[in-house]
């Protein structure tokens, strides 16, 4: 019986009832059969092209991929019948037959959905000859490396590049046997629109887009012995580390994360969150100025690479909107090779600065040629939650049973409005926390601002601040950063400040993040992020004791001469 | 309209213009000039008049003579003895060309009211002139659907004429219509993106009469309710575009398409869309993505294009040969269709010959005529004294008949009973000098072309079915590879996401089925029976 | 360019094919600059563009002969000996299917059925069809091409 927008269907001739208008693989799922899926995504919208979740309906043919097909009243779905495992088995042989048998030197091994149902389709041996097409491998960018080679053609990519990012840079080309995934004329990414901002790393099922591996250059620079190595930990890592250690997801492991940092050599554990504490001070300064010296508005935030890159190439006749306000990671960078250099007497050109970012974007900001403003290159390398986690494992550091242990200071004090730039909404709700204080000299009462926080694609509020209506927005993936800047172009945006994630969920999903990263994750790790807030003693930036004393004895004052020179950074219109 | 004493129709379908036809008719127009007859008879190109085989082709009306072979040099002997002095040039009338007369335009079903359904106009009215087709009772229907009939009428008549869609599925045409959701805004696409090898027959309609597909399209158009059509065109097909062109302004200028149409209220027009070279763009999801500007690969259904369509509206997708049935219908009424054809399959079918046959070219034919009967009665048996091997029905996805099944009827639910299709109407004729698993492999290749890419069965297992056949040729086959290779054709057929990957198997499983020996032979024996495999021995030489 | 073209189909809705179809007459394929124009014209993205000019037989994005020999590999042409049409072609060009002359001339390529099987074996050059070949006609065809 249909009622309530409920549809009763049997599969396997087990009745269950569903919503309408779910596929025949969620109501699978409710019935407690998993279908296998290779091209399915469970946050992307995709077309069923793989044909390994083929299911037989009411015994007809042919036969309907589970993930695409929806759900009818008296539907009989069959899942596991002679006719279906042998054709999901000949469709998966036959991408194999298409795909490297090098499992053992892939970087996906053992997280790898082609893998895992090869495994469990037992497949033995493979019905036709390997052929491989020998597809270069591009890896002319800092950030991502494509290996076509490995691609299997789901094009979970490309809905991940449209459907979260707005930004297409790869798609399908040719036909047929011959068809490729790739950006326009298949050009290495560096020379297309690509944001590095890694999403398509979570869509792969296999391992054909990944970062790349900067382990090397960290080695070496432990190894070095005249090599002062400082770190710095980005918000989202201490939420997304101990999961790629295997301890669940959303687990919140801030001091194990240092203990284990310590234990692979480095000098100092600084912490991303004291620079982001600082960004605070900075950008707030910095809208307050704009807000009352008629300054162009909205202002827009600037912490996110791949965002900033998105607008560089989309929006260049609107970057006059994005605060001048480095990015978190390279503020440390050059403070860590002034600042900290000059306090700890060590010669800047020793010191080695290492972030670990839940960003691929991150190491492609590492090397813009205007974040030398140390006079060195401010940061030298950037490691991924994945990359950090696979050195941890190769050395035997059991990260479940470390001990916790404090950051380093002062580069490492931090306060809750800092930890909080790692997901969605963060930088917007650090800042109101802080602009109060600015522009009304009172503190916040209620410093939980949840019309900041959740999942939503774009959340808007007015918040009063003081006399003034504070009108705000936030986006996070760069598709629903795309609304925003159409509205801001067209002069409907009406707003004082946006904050912008390329990344859907902010930092905790970026594409260094832990495989799988999908909004069900996304949202548990935004859980644990405001866990580390509470937990903190200090909630606000402008209680950061370590900033106030950096301003007393080094940059002097918010938007100061050193500031804008160490702080602050222009950006480069680029083309379509 | 003015009088003139003769008509002399120049065939200009391609073969014919390959072959000279158009040098023949600017001496033909000398010479008429020449004798001071211009003004008494008229020179009428039209599209293809069906006898290929013995281009170029001439008929002079009223008396309805064919003149096959045409060259320039009989050009003046023609007009001098038979539009001067009255007597046909019987040495040009080949015997030939008369059975070709019968075959195309008197087939016996429908002989004596010369009710020539699809093609009735091919050949006898020149195609850019409207008043020609107007004068041969043209857009009548139309008219008759907007003053005399509901929507809903139209809809019932076509139903219950069991008209069902030419281009290969054979779904019921009224059924589809009746499935088209509610909604503002709707589509209706005529389906031009002939692309079927060996099929040529809407390209000849479209040359040949293009107003029976505009008049089709409106009477569609105004069944479901869609202001808008469009006609995708093979982008091959440059001669055929021109002439929709046309025929579409001059229908604009006599109010037949546009704006209230016989001051009924109802309003319709047509713009041509120009395919780019893809054979999937014949499936009618993967024709919408390819309007709406993307790569023509096929969407996932449901939803059907009845539902969600060209730009997410409720869209009608028909062929060229099923819209130009419909003013047929609507004119002459749905009894009428049914006494043509068989009770599941009514009405005719328009079929091309190719292959090793004498007569190659264009027939309609009721449906439920059998393959010999094609063959042998309108086709002329096969040529030069060869036997008979196999008939492929339905275009190359079609399926392989062997020389047993020659008393197949032709019709939708025969033909899918041995494992075929009537598909597009193109009828494939081998004979015994050719190699079945060669022929296979040209089958293959073209799918292998073809094949757009998106999903894996179709994508990766039309190569390896292509590899498979090339070890059978090489001699490195093992029977084992037969079963795979059915395995894989399977596969396709059940598990692949669109019409082209579901039914390109069907050759291989037909030639599997009905020719095992052969394949048998190039594997066990090493030897090619037809002696075409350069890599075997030929049977019967050691 | 890209401009004038892309203006002559603004009433046209979703005119991706018809442009790329316009555009090629110039230079007988869609160079890059072209194909970027068009996708910042119509605001899609390149990467989009580029795989609809990949996926038409009748686009090509890289440069070819000023002759485009297309053979129908069909079956009923097929059957009425393409194959030698094709091997004929192949020694008399020096190339192989897919491949452009040296002098610039000639680009060898199969087709899909041209609906001419009344005349098979058939090929189409440009926009030329030609049927029922043997090697005479095709040597005179071909001279008929070099200006000879």
């Amino acid at each position: 019986m249909e009622n309530n927008n409920k549809v009763t269907l049997k599969i396997n001739g087990i009745q269950v009832t569903v919503p309408a208008g779910s596929t025949i693989l969620e109501a699978a799922k409710i019935a407690g059969i998993n279908i296998p899926t290779l091209c399915h995504h469970p946050d992307l919208e995709t077309s069923g092209v793989c044909r390994v979740c083929v299911v037989e309906v009411n015994k007809g043919r042919p036969l309907q991929a589970a993930c695409v097909y929806k759900v009818a009243e008296d539907m009989e779905v069959e899942t596991a019948t002679p006719v279906v495992r042998e054709a999901r088995r000949l469709n998966l042989e036959l991408i194999l037959s298409r795909h490297p048998q090098d499992c053992l030197s892939c970087v996906r091994n053992q997280k790898c959905e082609l893998q895992d149902l090869a495994e469990s389709f037992h497949i033995e041996e493979i019905s036709f000859p390997i052929k491989g097409k020998a597809y270069e491998k591009d890896d002319s960018n800092p950030s991502v490396v494509r290996d076509q080679e490995k691609c299997i053609l789901c094009r979970r990519c490309i809905e991940a590049c449209i459907q979260l990012q707005g930004v297409e840079a790869l798609g399908v080309a040719n036909r047929g046997a011959d068809s490729t995934v790739g950006p326009f004329f298949n050009k290495p990414l560096q020379d297309v629109v690509c944001t590095f901002c890694g999403q398509c790393i979570h869509a792969c099922p296999v391992g054909a887009i990944y970062e790349k591996d900067d382990t090397a250059r960290f080695w070496e620079a432990v190894a070095a012995p005249n090599k002062h190595v400082v770190v710095q930990t980005a918000p989202a890592i201490r939420v997304g580390l101990a999961e790629e250690m295997g301890m669940g997801v959303g687990s919140l492991a801030t001091g194990k994360m240092v203990t284990a940092l310590r234990r692979l050599g480095v000098d100092r554990v600084f912490d991303t969150d004291f620079t982001a504490d600082l960004t605070i001070i900075e950008e707030g300064s910095e809208l307050v100025e704009r807000v009352t010296g008629g300054g162009t508005l909205p202002m827009i935030t600037s912490c996110s690479p791949g965002w900033i890159k998105f607008c560089e190439h989309y929006y260049p006749d609107l970057l006059d909107h994005l605060s001048t306000c480095k990015s978190p990671q390279q503020m440390f960078g050059a403070l860590a090779k002034t600042y900290y250099a000059e306090k700890s007497g060590i010669n800047p050109k020793d010191i080695f600065v290492v972030s670990i970012m839940p960003c691929t974007a991150k190491k492609f900001e590492a090397t813009r040629p205007e974040m030398h403003d140390s006079g060195h290159q401010d940061v030298d390398v950037v490691l991924t939650t994945r990359e950090l986690g696979r050195m941890l494992r190769e050395v035997g550091v059991q990260f479940a049973e470390l001990p916790e242990e404090e950051f380093d200071k002062p580069l490492g004090i931090s306060t809750g409005a800092g930890a909080i730039f790692g997901a969605t909404g963060g930088v917007m709700e650090a800042a109101l926390r802080t602009a109060y204080v600015l522009v009304t000299g009172q503190e916040l009462e209620e410093i939980n601002l949840y019309d900041c926080r959740g999942l939503t694609g774009v959340k808007e509020a007015v918040v009063p601040v003081g006399d003034l209506e504070v009108k705000i927005a936030i986006a996070h993936g760069l598709a629903n950063a795309r609304k925003l800047m159409d509205m801001v172009r067209k002069g409907e945006a009406d707003y004082h400040f946006i904050e912008i994630m390329a990344c859907p969920g902010g930092c905790i999903g970026g594409g260094g993040q832990p495989v799988p990263t999908t909004m069900a994750s996304r949202d548990k790790r935004i859980a644990a992020i405001y866990r580390e807030d509470e937990r903190m003693v200090l909630r606000k930036s402008h209680e950061n004791e370590a900033v106030k004393a950096l301003y007393d004895e080094f940059l002097g004052k918010p938007l100061g001469e050193k500031s804008h020179h160490l702080l602050h950074t222009k950006y480069i219109p680029r083309e379509l | 309209m003015e009088f003139y004493r003769n008509h002399i129709l120049v065939c200009t379908g391609e073969p014919c213009v390959l072959k000279g036809a158009l040098e023949v008719e600017s001496i033909l127009l000398t010479e008429l000039q020449k004798q001071g007859l211009e003004n008494e008879i008229r020179v009428i190109r039209t599209g293809c008049l069906g006898p290929c085989n013995v281009a170029p082709v001439l008929v002079v009306y009223p008396e309805g003579i064919y003149y096959s072979g045409v060259k320039p040099g009989d050009v003046q002997e023609i007009v001098a003895e038979h539009l001067v002095k009255g007597r046909p040039v019987t040495r040009l009338v080949g015997t030939d060309v008369e059975k070709r007369v019968d075959v195309v335009y008197q087939v016996p079903q429908i002989l004596t009211g010369q009710e020539r359904v699809v093609l009735r106009n091919c050949g006898i009215i020149n195609p850019d002139e409207i008043v020609e087709y107007i004068g041969r009772g043209g857009y009548e229907a139309l008219g008759k659907a907007l003053i005399h009939l509901k929507p809903e009428e139209v809809i019932e008549e076509v139903k219950s004429s069991g008209l069902r869609g030419r281009g290969g599925a054979a779904f019921p045409t009224g059924l589809k219509w009746s499935f088209t959701a509610s909604g503002e805004e709707k589509y209706l696409i005529c389906n031009a993106d002939e692309g079927e090898p060996g099929t040529f027959k809407d390209r000849l309609i479209l040359e040949g009469d293009p107003h029976a597909v505009l008049e089709g399209m409106a009477i569609a158009g105004y069944a479901v309710g869609a202001e808008h059509g469009f006609i995708y065109i093979r982008g091959e097909y440059t001669l055929s575009i021109e002439r929709v062109q046309r025929a579409i302004d001059q229908a604009r200028k006599l109010g037949l398409l546009g704006k209230n149409i016989f001051d009924s209220g109802f309003s319709f027009d047509v713009e041509i869309r120009v395919g780019a070279g893809a054979y999937i763009c014949g499936e009618e999801l993967a024709l919408i993505e390819s309007i709406e500007g993307k790569r023509g690969e096929p969407r996932y259904k449901p939803p059907y294009p009845g539902q969600t369509g060209l730009w997410g509206k409720p869209t009608v997708v028909n062929n060229v040969e099923t819209l130009a049935n419909v003013p047929h219908i609507i004119e002459q009424g749905a009894e009428w269709y049914k006494s043509i054809g068989t009770p599941g399959s009514p009405g005719t079918k328009v079929f091309t010959l190719t292959g090793n046959i004498k007569n190659e070219g264009l027939i309609e034919v009721p449906m439920g005529i059998t393959l010999r009967e094609i063959i042998y009665q309108l086709g002329g048996g096969i040529p030069d004294g060869h036997s008979f091997k196999m008939a492929q029905t339905g275009g190359t996805a079609g399926g392989c008949l062997p020389p047993e099944m020659l008393d197949v009827p032709m019709d939708y639910d025969e033909l899918a009973k041995v494992g075929s299709a009537l598909g597009s109407g193109a009828l494939l004729i081998m004979d015994d000098r050719h190699c079945i698993v060669d022929l296979l492999k040209c089958f293959m290749r073209f799918f292998n072309h073809e094949s757009c890419g998106k999903c894996t069965p179709c994508r990766e297992g039309t190569p390896r079915l292509l590899e498979l056949i090339e070890k059978i040729m090489d001699g490195t086959a093992v029977k084992a590879d037969l079963d795979l290779m059915a395995k894989l054709a399977e596969n396709m057929e059940i598990s692949s996401l669109c019409g082209l990957g579901q039914s390109s198997p069907k050759p291989v499983l037909t030639l599997l089925e009905y020719y095992q020996h052969e394949f048998l032979a190039h594997i066990e024996d090493k030897k090619c029976p037809a002696g075409v495999c350069k890599k075997l021995q030929v049977k019967g030489v050691v | 360019m890209v401009t004038k073209v892309v203006e002559k189909f603004r009433t046209m809705k979703t005119p991706l094919l018809s442009i790329l179809k316009e555009l090629q007459k110039d230079q007988g394929y869609l160079t890059e600059e072209v194909l970027k124009e068009v996708a910042k014209e119509l605001g899609l993205s390149p990467a989009r563009v580029y795989g609809v000019a990949t996926f038409y037989s009748l686009f090509s994005v890289t440069p070819k002969g000023k002759y485009i020999i297309r053979v129908c590999e069909s079956a009923p042409c097929y059957i009425n000996g393409t194959m030698n049409i094709l091997e004929m072609l192949q020694d008399e060009l020096k190339v192989d299917v897919g491949e452009t002359t040296l002098d610039g001339l000639f680009t060898l390529e199969l087709t899909s059925c041209l609906g001419v099987c009344g005349v098979a074996p058939a090929i189409m050059v440009n926009e030329e069809v030609y049927g029922n070949l043997d090697r005479e006609k095709l040597s005179h065809l071909l001279s008929r091409c070099r200006g000879m």
